[in-house]
């Protein structure tokens, strides 16, 4: 059953992320990221990640899919991409990536096989909030500071760019959808 | 690179590259899932050129490197994986709020977000 439900969302989540890259309207393409992200949680429920997978919804699907279709309302940008002819160096590294990419999906099925455990007699990572608050505070403390420091200058640095931006475009009373 | 190309190594669905695998799901169908999600994303950032879209396509990249960290972390038993998940969620939200404000202060000055027009370094 498990087996089925991986089929079954993998499939949907690599027909959502297609989406994102064949769209020409950039509206359809952030609905289609938001279902990607979607998918990706339903995933990671499948390898028994709960908090990851809320945390998945809340900050992608709740927070960063809204705040690029915040922003693509903002613009009004009609018609997503221009239609001009894609330039030859662009066609040529999309032709030797896609050749490249190939070659090591195709090895990596044959040849690249790594142990892989059968699930239920791994046991199960405990993956609920008190360790994630366990490890954050004793194994990991100093990298909860540093992504601390960093958020507080996201933050700023969000600020300072929305304020700049308002006032050489000369109208101050707008602010851009900046988060912190 | 010989044996990718024998014939008895060919397969129809060889391009999934799902052929090779047991029927059962394990880690490697994970893996594959994860590099196809990150394939996709990066021909978007090469073949897009709205900035927007292009942003979301490095999105969709995260993401993929997101299902392959807990994948490992699964199939290992241990928490290590989640704890660095944990951390990329927390970088790519203040990542994704700097870019998009970076984003809106390009469009109020240069009014596009079309990459072949903001060649002002390349000229």
């Amino acid at each position: 059953m498990a087996d089925f439900f991986f089929y079954l969302f993998a499939f949907l989540t690599v027909l959502a992320a297609a989406g994102v890259v064949v769209n020409r309207n950039a509206v359809n393409a952030g609905i289609c990221l938001l279902l990607s992200f979607l998918g990706v949680a339903v995933l990671l429920v499948l390898l028994d990640a709960y908090f990851l997978a809320a945390l998945q919804i809340l900050v992608y699907a709740g927070a960063v899919a809204v705040l690029f279709l915040f922003v693509i309302m903002l613009f009004d940008v009609k018609g997503g991409d221009s239609r001009k002819p894609y330039r030859k160096i662009a066609a040529v590294s999309g032709i030797l990536a896609l050749a490249l990419l190939t070659t090591g999906l195709l090895s990596f099925s044959r040849h690249g096989r790594l142990p892989s455990p059968d699930l239920a007699r791994v046991a199960a990572p405990d993956a609920n909030l008190k360790d994630f608050g366990y490890q954050l505070f004793t194994t990991y403390l100093l990298p909860v500071e540093v992504t601390g420091f960093l958020l507080l200058i996201a933050m700023l640095g969000v600020t300072l760019l929305s304020k700049k931006a308002a006032e050489e475009a000369g109208d101050p009373g707008q602010e851009p959808g900046g988060k912190g | 690179m010989n044996h990718l190309l024998t014939p008895d190594s060919f397969h129809p669905v060889g391009l999934l590259a799902l052929g090779g695998l047991p029927a059962e799901v394990g880690l490697n169908h994970y893996l594959l899932l994860s590099a196809l999600l990150f394939a996709i994303g990066f021909f978007g950032v090469l073949l897009r050129r709205n900035t927007l879209v292009v942003y979301m396509c490095l999105e969709l990249m995260l993401s993929a490197s997101i299902l392959a960290a807990v994948a490992f972390s699964r199939f290992n038993g241990t928490m290590d994986g989640n704890i660095l998940v944990f951390f990329i969620i927390t970088v790519a939200a203040a990542e994704v709020a700097v870019g998009l404000a970076i984003i809106v202060a390009l469009f109020r000055l240069r009014h596009t977000v079309q990459l072949e027009e903001l060649n002002a370094l390349k000229d």
